[in-house]
C-alpha cells in the first residue's frame, strides 16, 4: 500500500502551460492517471490525449478526479487551491512556489473544515514509486518499498531517496510538504498517515531551519508513532535573520535554529544523521 | 524588503496609524529647513535598516534649528554599529527629523505571520521600549495576543481587549484601537511580512502615536505593489546579494572560503553544512533554482568569484529531470569564459550523468568529479586550504 496516492488516482492539471504540460507527461510516463487539465481560455481543447476544460467544475463533471496538482504561476496559484476545494477535490498539490502569504493565509481559511487536503504550496509534490507521481521530481531514483518520506525540501528529498535506493531500501510513499511558512500538510498530517499504513515499516523525516514543525513532529512522535523514523535538519550553518530560499527556512528572534530541532528530536529517540550523504544509512541502521 | 522608519511612517500615515509629523532630510541643511518647520525641539534619527540605532548614538535630540543641521552633519556619513548591523556597521545616508512628543506611557505594537496558526497576529505589550524578545523570554505573561482572520480583519472588540490588558484607561484607549485597527489595515493591504512599532507611546495629553516603525514586506507580494517597490534602498543590501538577484539567484554572502552553488534551497543549505563538517567553511548560500541552466550557472560563478576569499568552488547539483550532459557543457562554457582559476570539485546527479562526466573530463580544465556529497565536500575542503 501507499499513502494519499496510487495507481487509480485520478488527476487534473491546474495550469496546462509548457511546465505543466511537460511534468503531466513525465507523471504519466510514470503511470499516474492524469484524466484532464484545467486552464481557463482553453477548455474544449486537448493536449497529447488530456482533454482541457475551462473550469474545475466542468472537469469534475466530466472526468471525476480525486486529485490535482497546481502549475498555476504565484498570482493565481491561490484561486486555483480554492477552485479545487469547491470541486470537492480529495487532494490538491500546489508545486507553484512564491505565493504571497497573505494568500495563503486565505487559503488556509478557505480550507479549513473541507474534505480537501492540500499539499504544498513550493514543494515538489508526491509519488508512490512503482504506482503514481503526482510531483516534479525525477521518478527513476525511487524504489518501491516500504519506508515512508516526509519532508520540506525538494532536491534534499531527492537526495535522501537517492541514497535509500542505493542501499536497496524502497518507499512507500515520498512527499514533499514544501518551504513555505504556511502549508496545507504537515510533519504531523503524514505521520499520521504512514502510522496507519501498513506497508509503511520506517519513516525518514527531513526538516530545516525556521518554525517549530520539527519540534512538535518530535513530541508527536515520541506520543504517538510506532515505527522507527530517522531525521536530518538542513541548516546548522544558516546565519540567523536570513531567508534561506525557501520563504520559511528563517531563524528569526533565535527560535528555529537547527541544533533547538536536532536536540528536540534525539530527545524523541529519533535518529538525527549528522550529515546530509548519511541520511540513507542512518535510516538503514534503524530496519 | 525592508524599508527605513521614515518610508514606513509615510506608508502608516496613508492608513490614518497617527505618527509624529517629521520629514527625511539627506544634508544638513535639509535637517534644518525641516527643524524650522516643524518648530520646538526635535530629534534626529539616523536611517538605516537595522535596530538598536540609539544605542549606537544615531539618534539625539536637538532644542533649535541649528543644532538640528549640527546633529544631522555627524550623523550623516558616520558609521553606525549596532546589535544588528554586526562589527561592520551601517553608513548613514539619510535622517529622519521629527517633532518630539510629552511620553507618559511606552507600549509595544506588532503584527507579524503566525506559522501555527496561520493567521497574522497582533501583539501588544505594555513593556515598550524594550527588547521585545527579551520582554517574551522573561515575563511573557505581558505579550497579549490577538489573532486577525482574513476577510473579517482585526475586530474593534479584539483591540479593546489589548488596550484594556495593558492597562489604558480613557481617552487613550480609544486613540489606540483606531491605531490597532489601522496598523492590521496597513498590514493587510501592503502584504507586509512585520510590522512592528516599538515604542507606540500614549503622550501626557493621552494620545496615542506610533513613535517607531518597521516594516518588512513580503517577497512574494510585491508584484501587487509598484509603489512600495520603489521604497527599495539598494545600498542596504549587499552589492552581490542584489547582483544575484537580479538573475533569478539566491545568494547569501558568509565569511568562509568555500564557494558553493546547489540547486534547491535544501540542498543548498545542506551541502554548507557538510563542507562544515569536513572541515571547512562555506563562502555562500546559493540556490540557482529546481532547474538551473547555463546562464545561471555562469552568473553564479561571477558573483561567487566576486568575493575574494574563495579558494574553491563546490557544485553540487541533483538534476533528477534535468540533463547532466547540458549542465556540464554549460560549466565548462563558464569556466572557459570567465577563465576560472580555482579548483572546481562537481558533485552532478541526473539524466545522462556519464555523458556529462566525460564532458568534464575531456575539457582539459581543473574539475576534480565527486561521486557523492561526502566525496565532494572533502575534495573541496581540502583544495580550499
Amino acid at each position: 500500500m501507499s499513502i494519499l496516492l496510487d495507481e487509480d488516482t485520478r488527476i487534473v492539471v491546474q495550469g496546462f502551460g509548457r511546465a505543466g504540460a511537460f511534468h503531466a507527461q513525465q507523471c504519466k510516463d510514470y503511470g499516474a492517471k492524469i484524466v484532464g487539465a484545467v486552464h481557463p481560455g482553453k477548455g474544449g481543447g486537448e493536449k497529447d490525449g488530456t482533454p482541457i476544460f475551462n473550469t474545475m467544475r466542468e472537469a469534475v463533471d466530466a472526468v471525476r478526479p480525486a486529485a490535482s496538482i497546481v502549475f498555476v504561476p504565484a498570482a493565481g496559484a491561490a484561486d486555483a487551491i480554492i477552485e479545487a476545494a469547491d470541486g470537492g477535490l480529495e487532494l490538491v498539490v500546489c508545486i507553484t512556489e512564491g505565493i504571497p502569504a497573505q494568500d495563503l493565509v486565505k487559503v488556509s481559511f478557505a480550507l479549513r473544515g473541507s474534505e480537501t487536503r492540500l499539499i504544498g504550496p513550493n514543494c515538489p509534490g508526491l509519488i508512490s514509486p512503482g504506482k503514481s507521481k503526482l510531483g516534479i521530481m525525477p521518478g527513476y531514483i525511487h524504489k518501491q518499498g516500504n519506508v515512508g518520506v516526509v519532508s520540506r525540501s525538494g532536491t534534499l528529498t531527492y537526495e535522501a531517496v537517492g541514497q535509500l535506493s542505493v542501499l536497496g531500501i524502497g518507499q512507500s510513499t515520498c512527499v514533499g510538504i514544501g518551504g513555505d511558512p504556511i502549508i496545507g500538510t504537515n510533519f504531523i498530517d503524514v505521520l499520521d498517515l504512514f502510522n496507519e499504513d501498513p506497508d509503511t515499516h520506517a519513516v525518514i523525516m527531513i526538516g530545516e531551519i525556521g518554525g517549530t514543525a520539527e519540534e512538535e513532529a518530535a513530541a508527536f512522535i515520541k506520543e504517538h508513532f510506532t515505527k522507527p523514523v530517522a531525521a536530518f535538519i538542513a541548516g546548522r550553518t544558516a546565519p540567523p535573520g536570513r531567508r534561506m530560499g525557501h520563504a520559511g527556512a528563517i531563524i528569526s528572534g533565535g527560535k528555529g535554529t537547527a541544533s533547538e530541532k536536532v536536540a528536540a528530536l534525539e530527545d524523541a529517540g529519533i535518529a538525527v544523521a549528522p550529515t546530509p550523504a548519511d541520511m540513507g544509512a542512518t535510516l538503514a541502521g534503524l530496519i | 524588503m525592508k524599508i527605513h522608519e521614515y518610508q514606513a511612517k509615510g506608508v502608516l500615515r496613508r492608513y490614518n496609524v497617527p505618527v509624529p509629523r517629521g520629514e527625511v532630510a539627506f544634508s544638513p541643511d535639509e535637517a534644518r529647513r525641516v527643524a524650522g518647520t516643524l518648530g520646538g525641539r526635535v530629534v534626529v534619527k539616523a536611517q538605516i535598516h537595522a535596530g538598536g540605532r540609539g544605542k549606537g548614538g544615531g539618534v539625539k535630540l536637538a532644542d533649535n534649528p541649528e543644532q538640528a543641521a549640527r546633529l544631522a552633519e555627524q550623523i550623516i556619513g558616520m558609521t553606525l554599529v549596532t546589535h544588528q548591523t554586526g562589527p561592520e556597521g551601517r553608513l548613514v545616508k539619510r535622517v529622519l527629523v521629527e517633532e518630539t512628543l510629552p511620553i507618559d506611557r511606552e507600549l509595544y505594537l506588532g503584527i507579524v505571520l503566525d506559522r501555527k496558526l496561520e493567521r497574522p497576529v497582533l501583539m501588544a505589550s505594555s513593556e515598550g521600549g524594550m527588547d521585545i524578545e527579551e520582554v517574551a523570554a522573561k515575563t511573557p505573561e505581558l505579550i497579549l495576543k490577538e489573532t486577525i482572520e482574513p476577510g473579517i480583519g482585526l475586530m474593534p472588540h479584539q483591540a479593546r481587549r489589548l488596550a484594556f490588558g495593558m492597562g489604558l484607561e480613557g481617552e487613550a484607549v480609544k486613540g489606540i484601537v483606531n491605531a490597532m485597527l489601522a496598523l492590521a489595515k496597513a498590514y493587510e493591504a501592503t502584504d507586509a511580512n512585520l510590522l512592528e512599532i516599538n515604542p507606540f507611546v500614549i503622550t501626557t495629553d493621552e494620545r496615542a502615536v506610533a513613535l517607531d516603525a518597521k516594516m518588512d514586506f513580503d517577497d512574494n507580494g510585491l508584484f501587487r505593489h509598484p509603489d512600495l517597490i520603489e521604497l527599495r534602498d539598494l545600498d542596504e543590501e549587499d552589492p552581490l546579494e542584489t547582483d544575484a538577484s537580479n538573475f533569478n539567484l539566491n545568494y547569501i554572502k558568509l565569511d568562509g572560503n568555500v564557494g558553493c552553488m546547489v540547486n534547491g534551497a535544501g540542498l543548498a543549505m545542506a551541502t554548507m553544512d557538510i563542507i562544515q563538517h569536513a572541515g571547512g567553511r562555506p563562502a555562500n548560500f546559493l540556490d540557482v533554482g529546481g532547474g538551473a541552466n547555463a546562464e545561471q550557472i555562469k552568473n553564479g560563478f561571477r558573483i561567487i568569484l566576486s568575493d575574494a576569499n574563495v579558494k574553491a568552488i563546490l557544485i553540487n547539483i541533483f538534476g533528477g529531470i534535468l540533463r547532466v550532459d547540458v549542465l556540464a557543457a554549460g560549466v565548462v562554457a563558464a569556466a572557459r569564459e570567465l577563465d576560472i582559476q580555482v579548483p572546481i570539485v562537481l558533485r552532478l546527479e541526473g539524466t545522462k550523468v556519464d555523458e556529462g562526466k566525460r564532458i568534464l573530463q575531456e575539457s582539459g580544465m581543473n574539475f576534480t568529479v565527486a561521486a557523492n556529497m561526502k566525496e565532494a565536500a572533502e575534495k573541496v575542503v581540502a583544495l580550499a586550504s
